[in-house]
C-alpha cells in the first residue's frame, strides 16, 4: 500500500468510527464500540499466513461507567487528534502524543502504556499500521549492514544507499516507517539476524557479509516493529533466506518466534510484521554440547520457560522438541559470544560455515 | 524446741482485709493508674444495679479531682433505693459482704469486694476515709459516714456518723481518696462510653478534672430486673449441696422439686433412683458419701435446661444498636440476640454486634468491645474467650481482610450475660475459654457477618449506579462535543440518553467564560415546584431567572431559586461568576435526583 494510500485509509476508518459514534449518540443511544480480546487466549494460527492472528472474541466497551465512558473519551481525542496530524502532514512518536495528552483534561493519559495500547487498538479497528497515523515509536530501529540498496524517502529528499558502501562502519540505521523505502537491488544469499551487538559487530569486523555474501541484521534484543516488518520485506522482495541466530536460553528462543510467527501484541498486524520462512540458526542446545561451550546453569524460571514452550504451538515440531528437552536434561545455557571462547574467528570460520552446510544455505 | 513449735507460734489465720492487702493486684489495684477505673467500675457497677432493683433510671454522677499531690479525689453518686444507715458501715467498711453473692441471676457486682476494696486501697495510700452518704427515701434523712476496714478483723471502723440534710430524695453518694495518676484518662473516657453503650437507660454525668461532659440516655425503659432463680442441678457444687441439705430436714424428694429450679417429682424420682436413696430419707442424715453419690444422680439426670427469661437481661438488638449509634457515627450497625443456653447448670445468653464504616479508621484492626453482664472488660483483651472467638471466624468469606483480628473500619461488640459468668481470674477481665459460650459467640459472629457481607455489596452496587450516573451525565457529553467536531457536524444533544436511563431531575452545574449555568432535566416524572440552594461566592444579581432569597454572609452568598421544573423539560439557571461552592436542590425525593458538578 502507498503511503497516499495509507493515510486515505486510516483517515476514512477513524472517521468512521467517530460518526458510528455521533450517529449512537444521536439515536439516544449510549456510544459503545467493539474489540477483539487482546489475551493469549484470544490468538489463534492462520494456517494460510502462517502467522498468529487475533481470533474472534471480541469484547464490546459501552461508555456506561466512568472508566468505558473515559476510554472511549480518550479515543475520540486520540482520533482528533490523528485527523489533524494527517491534514497538516506532521507526524509525531507515541511519547510526544501521551505529553500532549496533558491538555486533554479528563481524557488525559495517566501513563504512557494506556496510550499505546490504545494505539494499538485503533490499529485493529482500522486495520492501519500506527505508520498511516503518523505516530511512530521514539526508539529508533536497529541496522542493517550487507550487500543491498534501498531508496529513502527522507524529510530532506530522495537517497539511495548501499547498506556496505554508504554506511559507516555500524551500519545502515532501519528508519521508523518501512513503507517509505524502496529495494532496489541486491547480491546477497541470505539474511542473518542477529540479537546481539556484539556478534553482530563480530561478523562485520571479520568479513563475514562479504566473504559469503550474508545481510546481517542486528534485533537489538526483542525486535522493534520497524526491524521485523524490515525482515519481513527483504524477505518477501527478494525471495531470500532469514536465519535467526540468538544466544542459547528459552528467552532468545521467543524472540526467535516473533521474528517468524508474530507477537501477541501485534497479533492484529502479523501478516506484516512476521517472516513465516524465518529459520533458527542457533545458538542451539545440542551446539553447547557439541562444541563444549562455556555454559551457565538454568534458573527455575529458564526451565519453566523452557515447558512453556514445548505445550506452545510455535515450537510444536520435532527440531524443537528434541533440541529443549536436550537443554532442560543438561541444564545449561549459553551466550552467542561463548564462542569466543575458542577464539575470535572459531564463529565465522568454523560455526556458521558448518551450521550453514548442515542448513543447506552454503 | 522442734522446729514444728517454733512454725506453730507463727502461724495463725489471715484476715480477708489483711489478704487483699498482700494481694490487690486480685482485685484490679495493680497500680496506681489503673485504681482509679477499678474504683470508679465498682461504683458504677454497683448503682447501676442498685438502680435496677429499684426500677429507676439511672442517673449517675462522676467526680474525679486531684486534692494534692498525687492524690486523687473519686465521688460516684446515684438515684439508687438509698442503703439503709445500720447496713453502710458493712457494704463499704467490711470485705465480701454484699447481698448478690448468693442469688442466681445476671448482676454486674457479685462477691461484695469490689467497692469495699476500693475502702481499702484509700486507707493504704493516702490514709482518707471514705465518706458515703445515703438516703432511702423522702420521709427519711441522710446519713453520713466516714468509714474504715480494720484490716486485723475485716470489720468496719466508723470514724463519724450523722445524720444530715441532703438534696437527693434518695440516692448513695461514696468519696474515696486515694494515691493515683491520670495517666489512664483515656481509657477511663472508653469505660466510660463503653459502660453508657451497653446501658442505654442509664446517664452519665462526668467531671473529670475541669472538664465536664455527659453521655446521654437513649432509652426511657427501665429495665427489669432480673429475678434470682434455684439453682439448678447440673450447676451445683458440693459445698453448696452440703450446706443446702444441712440447712434443713426435709424429705429428699421434696428437697429435690423445692431447692432446685426445673426439678420436677419425676425427675426428683429418677436422681434418687440413680443415688440409691430413700425418697423419703431427711436431707440432714446424709454423710458426706451419700451427698456425693447424690450429686452425681443430680448431674447426670435428665433435667430441662434452667429457664433464663427471667434471670438473665439481655441488652436487645434494638438497645445495642441505639447504644452504638450514639457513641461512634458509622455507616452500618446490626446487631444479634441469641437464644439463651447453658453451660454446667448456668444460664448464658450471647449478644453481639457489628459497625461499619463512617468515622470508624480504616487502617489497622477492628475495635472489639466485650462486654461480661453489661460490664465493659477494659483489660486482658488476648487472655479473653470472646478475643479468640473473634479471630477464630473466618471473616475473609464476608470479603473482610482479616490478621488474627478482622482489620478495616469494623466495630465488634460482643456480650455475655449469666447468672455466673466465668471469668479467668477474680479482677474480672477476661472470659474463660468455655465450649458452650464459645460456639454461641462464633454462630453469632458469623449471622453478623453475613449482614455486613450483604450491606458491603449493597453498598458497592450503589456506588455502581453513582459511577454511571457520572459517566453518563459529565462524560458522555464531553464525547458528543468532541465527536460532533471530528465528524464536522453540530453538537449532538445527549439530553436524551441521560432521560433514557436516569428517570430523575438530572442537575448540572458549569461555568465557562465567567458564565455559571445551572441545567435542570426533569426526566423524574415528578412535575412541580423545586427550589436550588447555592452558597458560593458568587452572587448572582444578574441571575436569569432571578433568585428568590438571597443573604450574604462573610462573601458568602446563599441563594434561592424557585423553579417549576415541567416533566420531561430543561430549564436553565445562569449568571456571571465564578462557580464552585455547595449547591442542593430540595422539594423532590433524594433518589429522584442527580447534581453533577461539570467543573469538578
Amino acid at each position: 500500500m502507498s503511503r497516499e494510500e495509507l493515510e486515505k485509509k486510516s483517515s476514512a476508518t477513524l472517521l468512521r468510527i467517530a460518526g458510528a459514534w455521533y450517529d449512537q449518540m444521536k439515536g439516544g443511544e449510549i456510544p459503545s464500540i467493539s474489540l477483539p480480546t487482546r489475551t493469549k487466549y484470544n490468538i489463534e494460527f492462520d494456517d494460510a499466513s502462517e502467522v498468529w492472528k487475533y481470533g474472534d472474541k471480541e469484547s464490546l466497551r459501552t461508555a456506561a461507567s466512568a472508566k468505558s465512558a473515559t476510554h472511549i473519551l480518550k479515543m475520540a481525542y486520540v482520533i482528533g487528534f490523528i485527523k489533524q496530524q494527517l491534514r497538516e502532514n506532521r507526524s509525531s512518536t507515541l511519547r510526544e502524543m501521551y505529553y500532549i495528552s496533558e491538555g486533554w483534561k479528563r481524557a488525559k493519559f495517566g501513563a504512557q502504556d494506556e496510550s499505546n495500547f490504545l494505539i494499538e487498538d485503533l490499529e485493529i479497528l482500522s486495520d492501519v499500521p500506527r505508520e498511516g497515523f503518523h505516530l511512530h515509536p521514539e526508539e529508533n530501529g536497529a541496522s542493517i549492514y550487507g550487500p543491498m540498496r534501498i531508496r529513502e524517502e527522507t524529510r530532506r529528499g530522495m537517497k539511495t544507499i548501499h547498506c556496505q558502501d554508504d554506511v559507516g562502519q555500524a551500519g545502515y540505521t532501519i528508519p521508523n516507517s518501512i513503507e517509505n523505502i524502496e529495494f532496489v537491488d541486491h547480491d546477497a544469499k541470505f539474511v542473518i539476524a542477529i540479537e546481539t551487538g556484539g556478534m553482530y559487530d563480530r561478523l562485520i569486523e571479520n568479513g563475514f557479509d562479504e566473504e559469503h555474501n550474508a545481510i546481517l541484521v542486528h534485533l537489538k534484543g526483542q525486535p522493534a516493529r520497524s526491524t521485523r516488518r524490515m525482515l519481513n520485506k527483504i524477505s518477501s522482495t527478494w525471495d531470500l533466506p532469514v536465519l535467526v541466530f540468538t544466544d542459547g536460553d528459552p528467552w532468545s528462543y521467543r524472540i526467535y518466534g516473533s521474528v517468524a510467527y508474530g507477537a501477541i501484541k501485534s497479533a492484529h498486524m502479523s501478516e506484516l510484521l512476521a517472516t513465516p520462512r524465518a529459520q533458527f540458526l542457533g545458538l542451539q542446545p545440542s551446539d553447547i554440547r557439541d562444541y563444549n561451550l562455556p555454559s551457565d546453569k538454568l534458573t527455575d524460571k529458564d526451565v519453566e520457560a523452557l515447558k512453556s514452550e514445548l505445550t506452545d504451538p510455535r515450537f510444536a515440531t520435532d527440531y524443537w522438541r528434541k533440541q529443549i528437552n536436550l537443554q532442560i536434561e543438561m541444564g545449561l545455557k549459553s551466550e552467542q559470544q561463548a564462542f569466543a571462547a575458542r577464539g575470535l574467528d572459531f564463529v565465522t570460520k568454523k560455526y556458521l560455515p558448518e551450521r550453514l552446510a548442515e542448513m543447506g544455505i552454503l | 524446741m522442734v522446729l514444728a513449735d517454733e512454725l506453730a507460734k507463727q502461724q495463725r489465720s489471715i484476715s480477708v482485709a489483711e489478704f487483699f492487702e498482700k494481694n490487690k493486684h486480685l482485685l484490679g489495684f495493680d497500680s496506681p493508674t489503673r485504681g482509679v477505673i477499678t474504683t470508679i467500675k465498682e461504683a458504677v457497677d454497683n448503682a447501676l444495679d442498685a438502680c435496677e432493683e429499684a426500677r429507676v433510671l439511672p442517673d449517675i454522677f462522676i467526680s474525679i479531682k486531684k486534692t494534692a499531690n498525687d492524690i486523687f479525689r473519686i465521688i460516684v453518686e446515684d438515684n439508687g433505693p438509698g442503703i439503709v444507715p445500720a447496713q453502710i458501715p458493712f457494704v463499704f467498711g467490711k470485705l465480701l459482704y454484699g447481698s448478690r453473692f448468693h442469688q442466681i441471676r445476671q448482676t454486674r457486682g457479685q462477691q461484695g469486694i469490689g467497692i469495699s476494696a476500693a475502702v481499702l486501697y484509700a486507707q493504704l495510700t493516702s490514709g482518707v476515709p471514705t465518706i458515703v452518704i445515703s438516703r432511702t427515701g423522702p420521709k427519711e434523712s441522710a446519713h453520713r459516714f466516714e468509714i474504715q476496714i480494720q484490716i486485723e478483723t475485716n470489720e468496719p471502723d466508723i470514724l463519724k456518723s450523722e445524720a444530715i440534710e441532703w438534696d437527693r430524695i434518695h440516692g448513695t453518694r461514696v468519696q474515696i481518696e486515694f494515691k493515683s495518676t491520670m495517666a489512664a484518662r483515656k481509657k477511663l473516657i472508653e469505660y466510660l462510653r463503653y459502660t453508657s453503650i451497653v446501658n442505654p437507660h442509664a446517664r452519665f454525668r462526668v467531671e473529670l478534672d475541669d472538664e465536664a461532659f455527659t453521655f446521654e440516655r437513649v432509652s426511657q425503659e427501665v429495665i427489669a430486673c432480673p429475678v434470682a432463680i434455684q439453682p439448678h442441678p447440673h450447676g451445683i457444687e458440693f459445698g453448696q449441696l452440703k450446706r443446702m441439705a444441712q440447712g434443713g430436714s426435709e424429705r429428699l424428694l421434696d428437697f429435690l422439686v423445692n431447692g432446685f429450679s426445673r426439678v420436677g417429682k419425676k425427675s426428683a424420682q429418677e436422681i434418687c433412683d440413680r443415688a440409691g436413696l430413700e425418697p423419703t430419707i431427711k436431707t440432714d442424715s446424709l454423710d458426706t458419701d451419700k451427698l456425693k453419690t447424690l450429686l452425681a444422680a443430680m448431674q447426670a439426670a435428665a433435667v430441662p435446661a434452667p429457664p433464663s427469661s427471667q434471670c438473665l437481661s439481655p441488652i436487645g438488638e434494638e438497645l445495642i444498636r441505639r447504644g452504638l449509634d450514639k457513641e461512634f457515627q458509622m455507616d452500618f450497625v446490626a446487631a444479634r440476640t441469641r437464644a439463651s443456653s447453658v453451660f454446667s447448670g448456668h444460664s448464658f445468653m450471647v449478644e453481639a454486634a457489628i459497625g461499619y464504616g463512617g468515622k470508624l479508621t480504616a487502617d489497622g484492626n477492628a475495635i472489639l468491645l466485650r462486654f461480661a453482664n453489661r460490664v465493659p472488660l477494659m483489660y486482658q483483651q488476648g487472655a479473653c474467650a470472646i478475643t479468640d472467638c473473634v479471630s477464630r471466624v473466618n471473616w475473609k468469606s464476608y470479603n473482610i481482610s482479616q490478621q488474627g483480628l478482622p482489620t478495616g473500619p469494623i466495630l465488634i461488640l460482643v456480650h455475655v450475660a449469666s447468672t455466673n459468668v466465668p471469668f479467668t481470674s477474680e479482677s474480672k477481665d477476661a472470659i474463660a475459654s468455655i465450649p458452650e459460650i464459645e460456639k454461641e459467640v462464633v454462630l453469632a459472629l458469623q449471622d453478623l457477618g453475613r449482614d455486613l457481607k450483604l450491606f458491603v455489596s449493597h453498598r458497592d452496587k450503589n456506588k455502581l449506579a453513582e459511577d454511571r450516573a457520572r459517566a453518563v451525565c459529565a462524560i458522555i457529553p464531553e464525547i458528543a462535543e468532541k465527536v460532533s467536531e471530528i465528524v464536522e457536524k453540530p453538537i449532538v444533544d445527549t439530553s436524551p440518553i441521560e432521560g433514557k436511563l436516569m428517570r430523575k431531575l438530572i442537575v448540572k452545574k458549569s461555568t465557562r467564560a465567567g458564565k455559571v449555568t445551572i441545567e435542570l432535566a426533569n426526566y423524574s416524572g415528578f412535575d412541580g415546584e423545586i427550589s436550588v440552594y447555592e452558597i458560593s461566592a458568587d452572587s448572582a444579581s444578574d441571575s436569569t431567572p432571578r433568585v428568590d432569597f438571597v443573604s450574604e454572609m462573610d462573601g458568602q452568598f446563599t441563594k434561592v431559586w424557585k423553579i417549576l421544573a415541567p416533566s420531561r423539560e430543561v430549564s436553565r439557571i445562569s449568571y456571571s461568576g465564578k462557580g464552585g461552592g455547595i449547591l442542593e436542590i430540595r422539594g423532590i425525593d433524594d433518589a429522584k435526583k442527580m447534581v453533577v458538578d461539570l467543573d469538578v
